[in-house]
């Protein structure tokens, strides 16, 4: 029998901190006043925000407690099909909290930040070569930030060209996010359907392209984990009718010293330096979605530019045909720094690694399961493959059910009901950072849970049950959200 | 999440390849989801509706649908003018889940082309459908 990691425990209850605390309590003491008093000018005074009383301790056993309950890749594995919940190596932290680099203020001249321009250039030059593109903006704060970057681009290009159009081809197996950043940008995105392999083929983009036509979104690997082979045809397709080809990164951590974007036909890519380079996420940033472009697009990118004129690195505005500045300052800061430093750490041989064993542990995965949940598309995956809960279903399972169950064992699930081409779809990505003792209990808790689903459906349907919380009610707090804390 | 045998198919109504439900009542056509349609989207949290006075073609996009699992596409199964839609739906969005053919409709349309109507799917031909969907 397995040990699952699991289990139960003493679980503290933490109210909000309005409810805790008394008037009068403090956590610090301010200085003895070293100047006179004056008096404050009217408009200044009034009523101030209504913070609680708190001591030290009560704030530190709040945090604490919060952070117990939580689950993050530091406490177990953390299979979220495409988000890339890979583990965040120490070092990267411990470089970001460097004085010099935790003491720089955005608004220090040029000459005093040296440093810090430095390491963005050459972050700058570092993602360029991994993606095969010419030129790089770190300026976009998220994935989806640097999806509407590149759209931008690419409608500065056709208006360049003196014609602007109005529609985006989007594969259904493309990042949820490609079709809002594409309308964002006042483009039509135009659905196209992947064919029974799961990937995109040439004939269905032929038939749609057309000089109204912007370009093509493609994910590649997509959503399904499944490589786009066409993608040089594709991309010749789409260039003919005087298109652009927008790869999205978010599945990057698969082809890493592998796939150069810029050498398949992709004009412009953006990459999420928080999944595929190093930097924790999931409670939402921040993050980082640099953009990068082929040498014909770099005077569109974003200003300001970082430029290096002998070994002096400075800020420059000068692009006549910039789409403009995207981000207060020049993005956040912390993650490119994150990204560098595992970048340099692991080296080119490194990342390729990584890259082979996020696939290799995807496929380990999917070969394992396969007789376990139904296999969307039984074909060799990337670095995440995608089940349903087809086979469960008879019993009245579903995949919520299964979903909610794997916490009970110890584990992160799954994504579920994602990519919307599959049913009821479970995807799994367990990244590279996972050990095969670790994959191999993950198996054994899914095989356990298909076993319960079979037996005793109940189970599955009470599920979670060793959680501070039991099953939220999702429907009500979407249907009436409460956002007062 | 339902057995097909416990789906409810009404023969009152037609049902369009994208799961919408049609009725005829006079001249005009009131459209919704159906009970198979609701099921697979799980419980719905918001329904994205057209304004009155719109008109669609058959099969083209009027409106979204949208629950804890996704947002879908809403289809019209006949084209026309919408002559009214259920307002009671932005209170109550679950009615839809509760009772599709009822309470739970979405608009009602006024349409351009009453052939349309016989080109969609009868109870048995949908039922097999939905047999081969499984």
């Amino acid at each position: 029998m397995t040990d699952f990691s699991g289990t139960t425990g003493l679980i503290f209850n933490e109210p909000l901190l309005w409810e805790k605390g008394r008037k009068g309590r403090t956590g610090m003491s301010l200085p003895r006043r070293d100047v006179g008093t004056y008096a404050l000018d009217e408009s200044l005074c009034g009523d101030g925000p209504d913070f609680p009383d708190l001591s030290e301790p009560e704030v530190a056993r709040h945090y604490v407690r919060l952070s117990q309950w939580n689950f993050g890749v530091d406490s177990g594995l953390y299979p979220l099909g495409s988000c890339t919940m890979k583990y965040n190596p120490k070092l990267n932290e411990k470089m970001a909290s460097l004085q010099g680099f935790t003491g720089a203020h955005p608004l220090l001249p040029a000459e005093l930040s040296q440093g810090a321009l430095r390491l963005m250039f050459e972050l700058e030059r570092l993602l360029a070569e991994i993606t095969g593109m010419d030129a790089v903006s770190l300026q976009p704060a998220a994935g989806a930030h640097g999806e509407l970057a590149g759209m931008l681009i690419i409608h500065a290009y056709h208006k360049s060209n003196g014609a602007a159009r109005s529609k985006i081809i989007v594969p259904d197996t493309a990042h949820g996010t490609n079709p809002a950043s594409a309308a964002l940008c006042g483009y039509k995105p135009v659905a196209v359907k992947s064919n029974e392999q799961g990937v995109l083929s040439p004939e269905a983009v032929a038939e749609i392209m057309d000089s109204e036509t912007a370009g093509i979104m493609i994910t590649n690997p997509n959503t399904l984990g499944l490589f786009e082979r066409s993608i040089r045809e594709i991309a010749e397709i789409v260039h003919k009718k005087g298109g652009l080809v927008y790869g999205d990164g978010a599945n990057m951590n698969a082809v890493m010293g592998i796939v150069r974007m810029g050498d398949i036909g992709v004009d412009v890519q953006h990459l999420n330096l928080h999944k595929t380079f190093s930097t924790p996420h999931g409670g939402g940033g921040p993050g980082a979605g640099p953009v990068c472009v082929k040498k014909n697009l770099e005077k569109f990118l974003p200003v300001p530019r970082i430029i290096e004129n002998h070994g002096a690195y400075s800020l420059s505005y000068d692009s006549a045909e910039s789409i403009g500045k995207i981000h207060a300052f020049y993005g956040n800061f912390g993650v490119m720094i994150k990204a560098y430093g595992y970048i340099l750490s692991m080296g080119a041989e490194s990342l390729k690694k990584a890259s082979q064993l996020a696939v290799l542990n995807a496929n380990y995965i999917k070969a394992k399961l396969k007789d376990v949940f139904h296999l969307a598309y039984d074909q060799p995956c990337m670095h995440e493959c995608v089940f349903s809960d087809k086979l469960q279903k008879q019993n009245g399972v579903t995949t919520l059910d299964i979903a909610k169950r794997l916490i009970d064992y110890g584990f992160h699930p799954p994504t579920v009901y994602f990519p919307l081409v599959v049913s009821g779809s479970i995807m799994i990505e367990p990244t590279e950072t996972e050990s095969k003792e670790d994959i191999d209990q993950f198996v054994e808790a899914c095989k356990a849970v298909v076993a319960e689903a079979k037996e005793n459906p109940e189970l599955l349907h009470a599920a979670p049950t060793r959680t501070k919380v039991r099953r939220l009610d999702e429907t009500n707090a979407t249907r009436h959200p409460c956002l007062t804390g | 999440m339902k057995k097909m045998s416990e789906f409810r198919l009404p023969d009152d109504v037609r049902y369009s390849e994208d799961h919408e439900w049609a009725r005829l009542e006079g001249d005009a056509i009131r459209v919704g989801i159906s009970d198979y349609a609701q099921d697979q989207l799980g419980d719905i949290t918001f329904v994205g509706m057209p304004n009155v006075g719109d008109a669609f073609s058959q099969k083209q996009e009027f409106g979204t649908v949208e629950s804890t699992k996704a947002v879908s596409e809403l289809f019209m199964p006949i084209g026309g003018k919408v002559l009214e839609v259920n307002e009671a739906l932005e209170e109550s969005p679950g009615l839809v889940n509760e009772d599709p053919y009822g309470r739970g409709w979405l608009i009602l349309v006024k349409p351009d082309n009453p052939d349309e109507f016989n080109s969609l799917m009868t109870k048995g031909d949908y039922a097999k459908r939905l047999k081969g969907a499984e």
